[in-house]
Formats: structure tokens, sequence, C-alpha cells
């Protein structure tokens, strides 16, 4: 079995047959993950970079033990500013690469579209780890492949993304992936802070979390940075705290048990209150767990292919 | 220089004539326009078979780079992509290193254009509106005309204030040129790189929302209709309210005018999927009914003016990260081919209509005299084949750089050469 394509880019236009084989390959590598020895052999003499051209802890510890899990040699290249700023090129750097025989790259930008054009300048296999306001797919399939654990199939269930839809990544991942395994999905936050069109990606908007609330079986709870507010987008933190904040009186009006979710890193009793994050129906510690489940099997599946 | 140009196809907006006929220049100066000419001395023969010969076209939006970035393109390279493009005239932009914000530089430009390429292709500078284009202070608008700029603007970057910009269009109307507009409330736009809207949500980059230019173009008429014998030109125009304002506003009987160029009446946002840089320019191509927009308004007159904002940068500069990437595209050589395959072809334009756009238009605005066709005046004449068929190669392109996006597009429709000064420049 292999992925129709050789890079790993966005979750946008990948086949729910493909995103099934990925989803599956995460299982049995979770599997691995539980038994005392972690290690299997299958990438043994890969040499994969990940590349960060941006601040990221668990990203990147998450794709390093991957890596390491399936027996990789590792490279860690991390450097903050745009390519202008640091002097070199993303070109003379991806040349560089090439040239150092590297079999994979991870790449981690703030611009959207340069792991596309690494993926154009190197032979070797590009997994997109986040660029800039566009897709970041591991985490959509580390959702995805906790929401199947929990709830079993992804088909006709409802899943809102709250908060900061604009800057996030995230919520382009989800929206792309879920939609292709049959899911139902929403997005829910304030005005200013959704990107234009977004319901032309197929998804309703909400801007009350109360009107999401009585259909929704699961929440992916975004993120919201102070430096929006500074940008003129939001008032307070405390406004949005009030009006948008995942807290514990709002979910228990639900008919049924939401599944909460959060990328990470939490501002707790901000976008959500900690009684929820660490609330029974919280998966948040799952996701993390299912991240590198994920990504072995991202790894596995176009590392294997060559 | 002496030649004689047999069945050409003359189409000439100032007669409205369009007839096959054969042309003798002598010296230069056209001596005889006549059905069938037997003695033409030793002048030199182009055989035109049907191919046309219209007044000298002129793009008045160029950026030449020179001085301060010609590693990007000087005025010898830039004259040379024009004249390879089937114009005789340019008038370039102001953004250059030290700006075209003083008279020595302007004359600068505008004498080394005489030399480039034997002077057969005409530079116009246009002058900077304020010093520096930094929108603080009125440039030396007098003393740059005087040295040959033919309007003002500063592009790159819009006269955002409007106390600035009420200025610049009373002090520039003492002496008839027109302050050109590149239009964009910059509160609106900081960080974007393509148009806002479904695409830039997809694609995850910051989006430029239309409205930015509609206000400013909405505000710059109110002054307008505000201010005496003001000319307003709105440069590179790309959404359908912004023409709809311009269309009213002429309507009104105010004097405005505007541009288009040929990507912005072929090219879509949908071109950034792939993120290539060559689809990254400002404004940024927009929606398909924006496209259509542009296409009806050159049909109804709301567009007077086909102009390339020809933006040279190098290879390196452009293979970036989107969001790193300088905004532009080079435009000289391809406008007429696209301007024949999306405009002629499909009826938005009449050959004579192209013409008017790409020459006689374009002239008044910038307040160059028409170019007449006739017995005993100058000649100043673009050639071109209407329907040959040609594939763009960016490295057969004349201009330094070759940011171009329409590598491997057929167009239809390509230049012969040009005759101006005095020379004749024939392309391969």
């Amino acid at each position: 079995m292999a992925l129709e394509s050789r890079h790993l880019l966005g979750l946008e236009g990948v086949s729910k047959e493909d995103l099934t084989l990925i989803l599956d390959t995460a299982r049995s590598f979770r599997e691995v993950l539980e038994r005392p020895i972690k290690k299997v052999p299958p990438l043994q003499g890969k040499t994969i970079v990940n590349l960060f051209f941006e601040n990221s802890t668990r990203t990147r510890i998450s794709f390093e033990l991957a890596e390491r899990r399936l027996s990789a040699d590792v490279v860690n290249f991390a450097a903050s500013g745009s390519s202008v700023s640091k002097g070199e090129t993303l070109k003379d750097t991806a040349r560089n690469i090439e040239a150092m025989k590297i079999d994979m790259v991870v790449i981690r930008h703030q611009s959207a579209g340069a792991p596309h054009f690494l993926s154009r300048v190197v032979r070797a296999n590009v997994i997109n780890a986040g660029d800039g306001l566009h897709e970041h797919p591991t985490q959509g399939l580390l959702d995805m492949m906790t929401l199947r654990e929990k709830h079993g199939s992804l088909e006709g269930m409802h899943v809102c993304v709250v908060g900061d839809i604009l800057h996030s990544r995230v919520a382009r991942s989800n929206i792309h992936g879920l939609r292709t395994m049959g899911a139902d999905v929403s997005v829910c936050g304030p005005s200013t802070l959704m990107p234009p069109s977004i319901e032309e990606l197929g998804v309703r908007v909400y801007h009350r979390l109360e009107d999401v609330i009585p259909s929704v079986d699961a929440l992916n709870v975004l993120r919201i940075q102070l430096e929006r507010q500074h940008s003129g987008l939001f008032p307070s933190l405390r406004e949005y705290h009030r009006f948008f904040g995942v807290t514990k009186e709002r979910v228990d009006r639900a008919p049924r048990p939401i599944t909460i979710m959060h990328p990470g890193p939490i501002n707790r009793d901000v976008e959500i209150s900690a009684d929820v994050a660490d609330g029974e129906h919280s998966v948040i510690l799952e996701q993390v767990t299912n991240g590198v489940a994920v990504r072995m099997a991202v790894l596995y599946l176009l590392g294997s292919s060559n | 220089m002496n030649v004689i140009l047999k069945r050409a196809r003359l189409i000439d907006p100032v007669q409205q004539c369009d007839t096959v006929t054969d042309i003798l220049i002598v010296d230069g100066i056209i001596r005889k326009i006549a059905k069938s000419i037997s003695d033409a001395g030793n002048a030199q023969v182009v055989e035109m078979h049907g191919a046309i010969a219209a007044p000298g076209f002129i793009d008045m939006h160029v950026h030449l780079r020179e001085p301060g970035f010609e590693h990007k393109e000087t005025i010898v390279t830039g004259c040379t992509s024009a004249a390879e493009g089937g114009f005789t005239a340019v008038c370039c932009m102001p953004n250059t290193n030290p700006a075209i914000d003083d008279e020595s530089v302007a004359r600068h430009v505008h004498e080394e254009g005489k030399r480039a390429i034997e002077g057969i292709v005409d530079v116009y500078p246009i002058g900077a509106v304020t010093k520096g284009r930094k929108g603080e202070e009125l440039a030396p608008m007098a003393e740059l005309a005087a040295a040959g700029a033919v309007g003002f603007s500063d592009d790159g970057a819009p006269v955002a204030n409007a106390g600035m910009m009420r200025s610049a269009l009373e002090y520039s109307a003492m002496f008839g040129r027109p302050v050109i507009q590149h239009a964009e409330d910059p509160t609106m736009t900081k960080g974007g790189c393509m148009h806002e809207g479904r695409m830039s949500t997809l694609l995850g980059l910051p989006g430029i929302a239309p409205v930015a230019e509609e206000m400013m173009i909405g505000r710059d008429i109110m002054l307008l209709r505000y201010t005496s014998n003001a000319r307003y030109h709105v440069a590179h125009i790309s959404t359908r309210t912004s023409v709809e304002i311009v269309r009213n506003a002429k309507r009104e009987g105010l004097a405005v005018t505007c541009e288009v160029t040929p990507h912005h009446f072929t090219l879509t946002d949908e071109a950034v999927t792939t993120y290539d840089t060559n689809t990254k320019m400002n404004p940024p191509l927009r929606t398909t009914d924006d496209v259509l927009a542009m296409k009806e308004a050159l049909r109804d007159g709301t567009i007077d003016v086909i102009a390339t904002d020809h933006a040279p940068h190098t290879i390196d500069e452009k293979e970036v990260e989107y969001t790193a990437a300088p905004f532009g595209i080079v435009g000289l050589e391809t406008a007429l081919g696209l301007a024949m395959a999306e405009l002629v072809e499909p009826g938005y334009l009449t050959l004579m209509q192209l013409v008017e756009k790409m020459s006689t238009n374009p002239r008044r605005i910038v307040g160059l005299p028409a170019i007449q066709i006739e017995e005993g005046a100058p000649a100043n004449l673009t050639l071109f084949r209407p329907d040959v068929r040609w594939t763009v190669d960016i490295a057969a392109l004349r201009s330094k750089s070759k940011n171009s996006p329409f590598h491997g597009r057929a167009l239809v429709g390509k230049a012969m050469g040009i005759i101006n000064n005095g020379k004749i420049r024939l392309n391969a």
C-alpha cells in the first residue's frame, strides 16, 4: 500500500482512501507505542531533517520521537526569522539538504506554501509540519485519529472548531480532512477572526457557542493569542472568555457528552476553562500520544514508498 | 533611414482609417502613402502581407529600475524589451533609487532614453508626487515637468494622505499633467500578498481586500470633484466596483481616466494555487467576475488604456517564500499577444479600439501630441501581425528579468517591429 503523493503538503485534496490508510497505519503504530520496547526498524538507514523556521517545541519533539521510533537518523535544524533575515534563502537551504543526501524533510515555516516550494526543488519527501496560515496536516490527522478512536467513525459526526479560525492552519486541515471523511464541520468564533468566504470551504459559521452546543459531538478548541487583541481583532481576553470560552457551564447544557480537543498549548481559563480541559470528556493528552503514532504512519508510508 | 512598407494594413484611430496600402518613409519622414508605390528608390523593403501598421504604442506604466536597481532592468534592457513588444514609447515610474523626485534624475532618465538602442524608444519619466515617495511633502512638480516628466505618481505606494492628494491634484492642475494613483488604502493591506477571498482562505495567505482599492478611488474622485482643472488617472485598476466608480465619475464629466494591465484581464487568483511567486503582484489577481468586469469596461470605454505595470525582478528575488517575494511581473513583451488573445479575438475590442487603448488614449492622457500618419509627418509606427500564434518562452524575453506567469502560454498576435525617430527595428 502506498499513498498517491510523495509528499504530505496538506490535507486538501487527499483522498478518503489515503486518509483511511494513514489512520489505520497510525492505529497499529499506536499499539507499538504501548509496548515496553517502542522502536521498530522500517526507516533504518533513512535520514530525516527537521527544518523548523518557526518556534515549536511539541510538534518538533513529536516528529523527532516518531522518526527515532522508526529507527531513522535524525537531524534538527532550527532557524528563526524569515530566510531573508537569516541571510540564506530557502532555495539555498534546500540545495544544501539535497547535497547532504537527506531522504525526508519535515518543514515548519511561517510562510504559507514554503513546503510546496521545497517539494519542487528537492528530491526528498516533504512533510508539512505547519506553514503560515495554510495547513498543519499531521495535526489534522491526529485530531481525526483521536475522534475516530473515541467515536468509532467520523462519518456523520459534527465537529466544531472554536476560536481564531483566521490565523489557524489547524482549522483548515481539520476542515479538509474531516469533511473528506464524511464529518459535518462547523466553525465558531468572533466575526473578526473568521477568514473571508470560509463557508465556501463547506463549513457552517457560528458566532455563539450556545448555537453549536446542542448538535455538536466534539469541540476542537484553538488557542487564542493576545497579539490578536493588540492588532484590533477583538477587545480583550476577558470578553473573549465570556463569549467564546469553552466552560463547564456551557458544555454541561449539551444533550450528550461533548468530546473536548485542543491542539495545545492551552491558555487555561481563557479559551477553555481548566475543569473542561481536565474533565472526563477531554482527549487532549490522547491527541499528544496519537500525534506520535500518526507521524510515524506518515513517515513510514512516505519513506517506504521510495 | 529609407523604408517602404508593402501592403500594410494601416489602422489609424486619428483618421479612423483601416486600409491596405504602401507607406514610403524617407529619412524617418512619411513621404508617401498610396495603394502601390513603385518608385521607392533604395528604400529597404518590408513586405507586410497585410500585417498591421499602427501609430506607435506607448506603455504608460513601466518600471525601468534605473537608477538604483540595474540588476533587475536598465533603461537599455527595458527599452529593448519595449521595442520587442512593439512599443515606441514608455513612461517610467519614479520608484527608483534615487526616486524621480528631482529634475536631475528626471533629466537623466529622459536623456539615457535618447541614447538607449539608438533612441528608437521614447522614454518619458513619471515624476514622484511627493519627495522620496514618502507622502509627506510635494515633489517639485513644475521642475519635474520642465525636465520631461509627463505625469506624477508615487506608484508602488499610494498617495494615502487625503490632504496631500488634494494638494497634488490642485498643484498639478496648473500645468495640465495627470496625477496617477496607485489606489490602495495602506491601513487595510499591511502584510497582504494576494486577493482576499476564498482562495486566500484556502491557501492561508494574508489577503488584500478589494475595498482597499475601491475606497481610495472613491475618495480621490470626491477630491477631484472638489478641485478645478485637475486630471486623475487610476493605475492598474482591478476590481468590478473600482470600474463602476470610474464609470459613474466619467458620466458625471469628471477628468478621470484609468488603465488595466494584461494580467488583470487575463488571470484570476486561482493562479496562485501553486504558490508560484510570479502570480504575486499589487494589485493582486482578482476573481473571474473582476476579470469579466475589466473586459466589459474596456469595451464600453470606461477603461481607457492597456498598460503593463512591467515590474522586473530577478529570479533570486522571486524564488523565495510567497510572503517574502516582491510584487510584480514583466509585461512589455506579452502585452500585445494577451490583448489580442483575450480581447480582440473574443470580440471585446476591435483592432481600432485596441490601437486607441495602446497608443491614442495613453498619449492623450500624458499630454503627448497625437501621432499623425500622413505625408510629411515623422514616422512613429508599430508593426504587428494580428493572427500569428506563438508560445511564450521566458528564456527568449529581452527584458533583463524573466518573472512572468505566462511561460508556455499560447498567445495570438505579435509585434513585427517599430519605426520611430528615424530608426527601424524589426524583430527576428
